[in-house]
């Protein structure tokens, strides 16, 4: 579905490995997270509880989600905003362009989402020939670039301050004189105003879909969502159907719990609710308010063993303490979704097949399970990939052959005993010292690292040898 | 004294790689008032079978494990990740089968890591062990998460007269060995232990200590491969005083 689709994952973790530059990018914004999520953690009374709450919440909607969805939907209807239902990508984007196309729109303003990337919204607007701004800041920048994002909170943590300082001298109209922070976010303020206030349609994704009421809820840093969705005649909202909570209490918790894990704050700074479009007796506000509910797989990962990947807000604390997203970066992971949840995601959006790396590239150690906010089991659930791809011929031969033939061997204690007593004697001539730092079979290990040389005699055969009557 | 008879399940990798470790549990244990027995039948756990999706040879190699831990009355793991793979793989991976479930069940709960085993079971502490040494400290992911092993290491080897310790940056933090990873994505795995290894250094420790082999070989592997000078043990090693015998890598 998505233009860079993960096959070729190995070509891609080479090229960020080489970039030093993005190494310096990536740990700055995920470290400081780290250590912010840290500190706010540690000053929740009860975070476990507030956690094992947080599961609750969604498994609840996510068990019932038919239930909540038509609740939210008769109430957002009541409200006077359009309810549309899409089960794939292109339906959704089809959805989009013909609302802006209807209502003979030219630009959309458009807010960050998740979502919006992982249907393929920007090409989709861009092949109807329909202009579009991206008012987020680091969404600003990504557009400038011309890439895609890296991440699902900063989708420009792979820039560094210098690299966004050039690029907005490269391109904005009247760019920044001074290095400083403030002044590049004012060159980027005075090229997005305009354009936002002149969008005939403004785009947001949902943080939460409130069921009682009908109320969407996005949360940003900047307040660019407000700017954008507010001054145009028509809001479209596109959400995952999984976004839904029963009500504003639960709304409340849950963004406690998202913005504490993604930024660390007590709350995200602009946090918004919108309930229908503009009533005849308000000051401003668009004219129409769609909302278009997604599925695009979603049903089905709930059938098929994935349901508790829907409990997911979009917080990115998995990836931010993921060591291996440390080191490479959220573009090698060529979904949408990058870190231990893209690597669960990506291959029920994208197919396992092109994406089989992913759920294999981890090193299972269980720090994402450790500050997931909803509890998700995200070693379980990669395992539960490999599996699958292991049943479906996807691994490599020489895995399936290795491993075939250790477990065979392993499963005769005696014949084991026999194999790996030649094997130790063997090896005994190779190396020197007590190391080996070249190995046939072994070269992912040798290339970086020596083996130490392993024993003369194995445990099972020293011990025997010691204890016979 | 009344003798706790437990069974060591001696792990693939120390088995092969360093049975000092194995001999190292036993003298522990029997100092804590333990006898000891190694069963016959162990071989592996199936632990990089059950990680590679190799759901067949991972159900197989656990039947094998458990029917040849299931008659004592304890078993005892040198390692946080296959002891976490009995305790709570094992009952995971049978959850749909009625028979072998409560099997799975009962071994799962009498299975526990060795330095857990003797600091919460036992009630143990080493007695008159000497090391003049400074050590820092790897925790491990799976002994981390899965289990909870933490606090118990560093309660033991506190008794070891001599051993100071030197904290380590991002100690929690894993060291990119996990299991066949490693060989699967070398260079992301290199990334990781570089930087782990980088850490180890600037502790200024003499000695790395750990509770599972296959994270102290990726580690000591990175650490002499860039001519690093710290050593690294498996700390029931230290625990039993065998901490003057050779570090991983060194010639015995
Ligand atoms: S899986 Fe958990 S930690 Fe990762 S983004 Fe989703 S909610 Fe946040």
């Amino acid at each position: 579905m998505n233009a860079a689709s993960a096959d070729n994952f190995h070509a891609r973790v080479d090229a960020a490995l080489a970039d030093p530059t993005l190494k310096i990018a990536v740990e700055r914004t995920a470290g400081t997270a780290e250590a912010k999520r840290g500190v706010a953690v540690a000053a929740f009374p009860d975070f476990e509880a507030a956690r094992t709450r947080a599961a609750a919440i969604k498994d609840h909607v996510i068990a019932h989600l038919g239930y909540y969805l038509e609740e939210f939907e008769a109430n957002a209807i009541a409200a006077g905003a359009k309810v549309h239902w899409a089960s794939t990508a292109s339906e959704a984007c089809k959805i989009v362009v013909d609302i802006c196309q209807t209502s003979g729109a030219k630009s959309v303003a458009r807010s960050k989402s998740m979502l919006g990337e992982e249907i393929g919204l920007p090409h989709a607007l861009a092949e109807a020939g329909i202009s579009r701004i991206e008012t987020d800041l680091a969404e600003h920048i990504i557009q400038l670039a011309d890439e895609r994002p890296s991440h699902i909170i900063w989708p420009a943590m792979h820039k560094t301050r210098e690299q966004v300082s050039a690029l907005f001298k490269a391109k904005h109209r009247s760019p920044h004189e001074e290095e400083t922070i403030a002044a590049m976010a004012e060159s980027a303020r005075r090229e997005l105003r305009t354009q936002m206030l002149g969008a005939d349609v403004g785009i947001s994704g949902a943080n939460f879909l409130i069921a009682d009421t009908g109320a969407v809820c996005t949360v940003t840093n900047e307040g660019n969502a407000e700017l954008s969705l507010v001054p145009p005649r028509i809001h479209i909202v596109t959400a995952g159907i999984e976004k839904i909570v029963p009500s504003m209490p639960h709304a409340i918790h849950m963004l406690r719990m998202l913005a504490r894990s993604a930024t660390g704050a007590a709350l995200t700074q602009y946090t918004t609710f919108y309930t229908g479009p503009k009533r005849p007796d308000d000051r401003d506000g668009p004219e129409q308010m769609h909302i278009i509910l997604v599925d695009n797989g979603r049903t089905k990962m709930r059938e098929e063993g994935l349901a508790e990947m829907l409990r997911c807000i979009r917080c990115g604390a998995c990836m931010n303490h993921c060591v291996v997203f440390r080191q490479i970066g959220g573009h090698a992971y060529g979904g949408t979704y990058p870190g231990p949840m893209g690597s669960v995601l990506t291959p029920a959006i994208d197919g396992l097949k092109q994406s089989r790396d992913l759920p294999n590239a981890c090193t299972l150690n269980g720090k994402c399970q450790e500050v997931c906010p909803v509890r998700i089991p995200l070693p379980t659930l990669l395992r539960g990939w490999r599996e699958k791809s292991w049943r479906e011929g996807l691994e490599p031969t020489s895995m399936r052959w290795g491993l075939g033939i250790w477990a065979w061997v392993a499963r005769r204690p005696a014949l084991y005993r026999l194999g790996t007593g030649i094997a130790l004697w063997a090896m005994q001539w190779m190396g020197k010292g007590g190391w080996i730092n070249q190995l046939p079979l072994a070269g992912g290990w040798t290339r970086y690292r020596d083996l130490p040389k392993p024993a003369r005699h194995s445990f099972m055969a020293q011990y025997k040898k010691d204890h016979r009557p | 004294m009344t003798t706790k008879p437990v069974a060591l399940f001696v792990t693939c990798l120390v088995d092969l790689m360093r049975p000092r470790i194995g001999f190292a549990a036993i003298r522990a244990l029997e100092a804590a008032g333990c006898s000891v027995v190694v069963p016959e039948g162990q071989t592996c756990c199936g632990q990089p079978a059950l990680n590679s999706g190799d759901r067949q040879h991972a159900v197989e190699l656990a039947k094998q494990t458990i029917a040849a831990l299931e008659p004592y009355a304890a078993v005892v793991v040198p390692s946080g990740s296959c002891a976490g793979t009995i305790r709570c793989h094992y009952p995971e991976i049978f959850q749909h089968d009625p028979q072998w479930l409560p099997r799975a069940q009962a071994v799962a709960d009498k299975t526990f890591e060795i330095m857990a085993y003797l600091d919460e079971i036992c009630g143990w502490r080493p007695e008159g062990v000497t090391l003049d040494a400074k050590a820092t400290y790897h925790d491990s992911c799976s002994g981390l998460r899965e289990l909870g092993i933490k606090a118990q290491p560093r309660r033991l080897l506190k008794n070891i007269d001599g051993l100071t310790f030197a904290p380590l940056a991002d100690e929690e933090t894993c060291c990119g060995f996990g299991g066949t990873f490693c060989v699967k994505y070398p260079a992301i795995s290199n990334a990781i232990v570089g930087e782990k290894a980088d850490a180890i250094d600037a502790s200024g420790a003499d000695l790395l200590l750990a509770g599972d082999l296959g994270c102290l070989m990726n580690m000591a592997g990175k650490l002499h491969r860039k001519g690093s000078k710290v050593r690294a043990y498996h700390a029931i090693e230290l625990i039993a005083d065998m901490g003057d015998g050779p570090a991983i890598g060194e010639e015995a």
